[in-house]
């Protein structure tokens, strides 16, 4: 065997190992929420169940905490989505000199930890709150309005990379088109701008929802009295492990997974398509630029 | 500014320059000023705050470093402690990651062909998008004494007692290893796919042996792919609050976890948010210090 094979032969043993890594984890808690016994394991298996299922429907805690998260998570889609595309906007359209200070400032939140996020949407509203003088059933203390705006920070600047992402390709001559032949600054933005973006208008509403939903570092400090899914399972998790939370476990994992696969065809989808337009647009060309050339006389 | 309104018109302009100015200044330069001013006050109540007590101190800093007046310790060992463990241990897992993903990264991004890479990304994808908190619980169902890993160990005959994980702390660095690796994984990636693979030919037709190829030519081209990577798995470890609560042995703590007990059971804001400034400010030394070390700017680093 040469030392190349042996050298090709640990790259794909390592790179099982890595996968595995990756996967095991997940399977091992799957197989667990199948265990017929009271504490979540894998072994000894004591035999097929779904009981722990239902169990979860009767959990109040839960199904509260659920139902916050489902909002908190609409309210980031509809604070983080129209700040990260004005964000990426502003960017392509921003003087070079002051871009490298504006892009510093807007990226930071995503190298800021989360929990300093939290903590410090949590003591400015609360300031304010004092300032104003707002009783504590006022939006200040809100513990949902707070959520929303503290992960709203650094989701809004995920948005803003994928809008600038696609922005990168978006073609200039096509605004300035639509403005030669008389449509207004609105219309532009309507009817060039907003359908060129849509794709990216549905992934970052995606990722924005499915980020704020799977959140923790920020929410903990900012949702106080309140709970979300995430926060609930935390404290579910802390105090002592019961075989529902794998069975919990599944199921988000099922949706989650679900959801990833169908955003990413739905990506390679829209990818697709436009190395299809471009495809047909560069054979168009070809096929106009033929007879186009003046035959020799 | 009159040629960004002229170009965009009043309207959208409105917009644009509105959300913008929201997000900057309510979302992220007032909130962060404002923990940094905070974090020099005292604990007051609510009815003192712009009294005559409210005066600047660096009581909070103080009490970090040498712990209360009334002790008998000349610092605050506890707290100094857990925050250079912090610091050290992420600086580990860091390492560790990029050892982990560098390979992998170079697989998919010059080795392998167009569908299975594609396959082998979204597998990458998939596992990331599960809860964190759910992944921590995984690693408690892995590494408990009644978990699979001990179980196996005892089958094989390799140990008589179940090892107790969680509190060697073993638990938790498999886990936040685990919970970054794939903030590592996708920066080297990208930036190891621009690599023009006639470079790595051309270094093998002239002999160059594997390593240096990833030494000499791979690895400098990954640059700010690196320390992208780094940088993220670096800050999110040492912020990392849901894996330390779960996974953490209960003897050891987190710098985190000492910042959320000042919010919750300790209730002293003020003191909490001074703790905030001094990890904030740790990882923006880190940030910095991989700027210089790999000469790259912070556009490279967040893409």
């Amino acid at each position: 065997m040469s030392s190349e094979s042996i050298r090709k032969l640990m790259v794909s043993f390592y790179i099982l190992l890595f996968f595995g890594f990756l996967f095991a984890p997940l399977i091992m808690m799957t197989i667990a929420a199948f265990n017929d016994v009271s504490f979540p394991q894998v072994v000894p298996w004591e035999g097929f169940t779904l009981r722990w299922f239902p169990a979860l429907m009767d959990d109040a805690l839960m199904m509260e905490g659920f139902t916050n998260s489902i909002w908190i998570g609409l309210g980031v889609v509809c604070l983080s989505v129209p700040i990260g595309l004005a964000a990426a906007i502003v960017m392509t359209q921003v003087h070079r000199r002051v871009r490298s200070l504006y892009y510093t400032i807007v990226v930071s939140p995503v190298l800021t930890p989360g929990v300093i996020l939290g903590i410090s949407t949590l003591v400015f509203w609360d300031r304010l709150g004092t300032l104003m003088d707002a009783d504590y059933e006022s939006l200040y203390y809100s513990g949902l309005f707070l959520t929303i705006v503290g992960q709203s920070t650094f989701i809004s600047a995920y948005t803003m990379l994928v809008f600038l992402a696609r922005l990168q390709r978006f073609d200039r001559t096509q605004e300035e088109a639509a403005l030669d032949l008389g449509a207004t600054h609105a219309q532009v933005f309507w009817k060039v701008l907003i359908p060129f973006l849509r794709p990216a208008i549905f992934s970052a509403m995606g990722l924005a929802f499915l980020t704020s939903f799977e959140n923790y570092n920020t929410t903990v400090f900012t949702i106080q009295a309140k709970s979300t899914l995430t926060t609930v399972l935390a404290g579910k998790v802390r105090m002592g492990t019961q075989p529902d939370l794998a069975a919990l476990a599944v199921l988000i994992i099922g949706v989650t997974l679900v959801g990833a696969i169908a955003i990413e065809i739905a990506q390679r989808r829209e990818l697709r398509r436009e190395y299809a337009a471009k495809a047909a647009a560069a054979r168009a060309e070809r096929a106009t630029a033929t007879p186009v050339q003046v035959p020799a006389q | 500014m009159t040629g960004f309104i002229q170009r965009n018109g009043i309207v959208i302009s409105t917009y644009l320059i509105g959300a913008v100015a929201v997000w900057m200044i309510v979302m992220i330069v007032l909130p962060q000023a404002y923990m940094l001013d905070y974090s020099f006050r005292h604990n007051l109540p609510p009815g003192k705050i712009g009294g005559p007590e409210d005066v600047y101190t660096l009581a909070n800093y103080r009490y970090l470093l040498f712990g209360s007046p009334t002790s008998p310790d000349a610092f605050n060992y506890l707290h100094l402690e857990v925050f250079l463990r912090t610091i050290v241990v992420s600086v580990f897992i860091t390492l560790l990651d990029f050892a982990l993903c560098y390979p992998i990264a170079y697989y998919i991004a010059q080795v392998a062909k167009g569908g299975f890479a594609r396959a082998m990304i979204l597998l990458l994808i998939l596992p990331f998008w599960v809860n964190e908190i759910l992944r921590a619980f995984a690693f408690r169902i892995l590494f408990g004494t009644s978990g699979v890993i001990n179980a196996m160990l005892q089958s094989l005959g390799l140990v008589d007692q179940p090892i107790d994980f969680i509190r060697a702390d073993v638990a938790l660095y498999a886990g936040l290893s685990y919970a970054y690796v794939l903030l590592m994984v996708f920066p080297l990636y990208n930036a190891i796919e621009s690599l023009d693979h006639n470079q790595i030919e051309a270094a093998r037709d002239l002999g160059s042996p594997w390593w240096r190829i990833h030494w000499r030519v791979a690895m400098p081209h990954a640059m700010p792919g690196i320390a992208s990577g780094c940088t993220l798995v670096f800050m999110l470890s040492a912020g990392a609050l849901a894996a330390p609560q779960i996974l953490g042995g209960p003897s050891s703590l987190w710098f985190t976890q000492i910042i959320y007990r000042w919010f919750n059971t300790g209730g002293n804001w003020p003191q909490g948010a001074a703790y905030a400034i001094v990890l904030l400010a740790a990882c923006l030394v880190f940030v910095l210090a991989i700027m210089r070390l790999f000469k790259v700017s912070l556009g490279e680093i967040a893409r």
